[in-house]
């Protein structure tokens, strides 16, 4: 999948995507920015709560196409910046991130209980 | 008509000489399962079954007379001749491939016919194996990853000793800066991705540079992260002016840190970034007192060294 179809999730508001086209194939859930930079897959999407600047380093150095910031976080203007700069997309969700999981591994294809 | 599904005149050089130079015997099963004449179509339906394969050759000898395919086993049980013997319903008129023909052959034949597998003779007519679809994805795959890991060993080998040799790079870092944390590391990402480094390395690469970047951030009191490229590896310095770390073995376990909770609620101070650098790095080193820390570690940037 490209990073422009998680905009199609349900839910998912788009604040900065300057790359739509990216492959996506893998996707990682998680708060710790050490263990997201030292886990997370290539060419992943990253499902979490931190809404800072430092996230988007993270995600451009370990190969992150795009962030989805759960709980209805507020992405600060520098987070943005920061992200249009690196190419990395940032979404922003109402629910958690279980629920942003899910409907990721849905997209993704990694779950079979999906396919309705 | 087109052949094969790519263009002949502007695809890159590599995928068109494997499609010639691979010949349709180093892609077809060589392990046949056959039947003669004889044979009941029930019996060739339960070997198709057991043996599970959609197509059976008819064999005289090592000659090839005909194919019963499940079409065939299908319209039999629908007609109610099953329990008849191959030759008086097998299909005679067979196109073949020979063993000596370049995939790309093979490949047009699937294109042009509606088949699933092609017998496959050799010069004296021989049946010497089939081929399907699969087996020709199958075996090109790994001929591309191949052809793939060669072309990355090879750029990764010459740029990397021309352009990068020699190269110093330092970058200050401030205390608590969380602003610009991450430059340091992009920059070393940037100059290997320039180079033509692998990504698999330029990942180690990255998160090295990167944890080491953050703890001078978060920990020090401020100090430089030295980037020194050789032909080989890379080799990233992390030296501070303090405080130093009072137990460096409590510090390389994974879980143990000593941030605060603000740094903490940023998602850092997680006790994983000098466990992360050793995971990642070829050679790892570590020296602190009261003066200050310096850990040293380097990465090997050639693939075929990784190990």
């Amino acid at each position: 999948m490209q990073v422009k179809d998680l905009a199609t999730l349900e839910g998912f508001v788009t604040q900065t995507m300057e790359n739509g086209e990216e492959g996506i194939n893998d996707a990682y859930t998680g708060d710790l920015l050490s263990d997201v930079m030292g886990n997370a897959p290539d060419a992943s999407v990253l499902i979490t709560i931190q809404a800072h600047k430092n996230t988007v380093a993270v995600a451009s150095l370990a190969g992150i196409q795009a962030i989805v910031i759960c709980n209805n976080r507020s992405t600060p203007p520098d987070m943005l910046q920061a992200a249009k700069e690196e190419r990395v997309a940032v979404f922003t969700f109402e629910g958690t991130q279980f629920e942003a999981s899910c409907k990721v591994a849905c997209l993704l294809g990694k779950v079979d209980a999906c396919k309705d | 008509m087109q052949e094969i599904p790519i263009n002949t005149v502007t695809s890159p050089n590599v995928i068109l000489e494997l499609i010639y130079r691979l010949k349709v015997k180093d892609v077809m099963t060589t392990e046949v399962v056959t039947a003669t004449k004889e044979t009941s179509l029930r019996e060739i339906q339960y070997i198709m079954r057991e043996k599970q394969v959609t197509g059976l050759p008819i064999v005289m000898g090592k000659r090839l007379v005909g194919i019963v395919s499940m079409d065939d086993i299908i319209q039999a049980l629908d007609k109610g001749y099953i329990n008849e013997k191959a030759q008086d319903h097998m299909t005679r008129n067979l196109i073949v491939l020979e063993d000596d023909m370049p995939v790309s052959f093979a490949i047009n034949y699937f294109d042009r016919f509606s088949y699933h597998r092609f017998p496959v003779l050799n010069k004296h007519k021989e049946l010497v194996g089939m081929i399907t679809n699969r087996d020709i994805t199958s075996t090109l795959l790994v001929e591309i990853n191949r052809e793939i890991e060669e072309l990355e060993r090879r750029t990764s080998t010459t740029s990397m000793s021309d352009e990068m040799h020699g190269e110093i790079h330092t970058y200050s870092i401030m205390k608590n800066d969380f602003e610009s944390a991450g430059f340091a590391s992009t920059e070393i990402k940037k100059r290997l991705k320039k180079a033509g480094v692998v990504p698999h390395i330029i990942r180690r690469a990255a998160i090295a540079s990167y944890e080491l970047e953050m703890n001078l951030v978060v920990h020090s009191d401020g100090g430089e992260l030295i980037a020194e490229y050789t032909p080989d590896s890379l080799q990233i310095t992390a030296r501070d002016n303090g405080p130093g770390i009072s137990n460096v073995e409590e510090a390389m376990t994974a879980g143990w840190s000593t941030a605060s909770e603000w740094i903490r609620s940023l998602g850092f101070g997680a006790g994983m970034g000098l466990p992360n650098v050793k995971s990642v790095a070829d050679e790892f080193d570590i020296e602190s007192d009261l003066n200050g820390t310096t850990v040293v570690c380097s990465i090997k940037l050639k693939s075929d060294e990784e190990k």
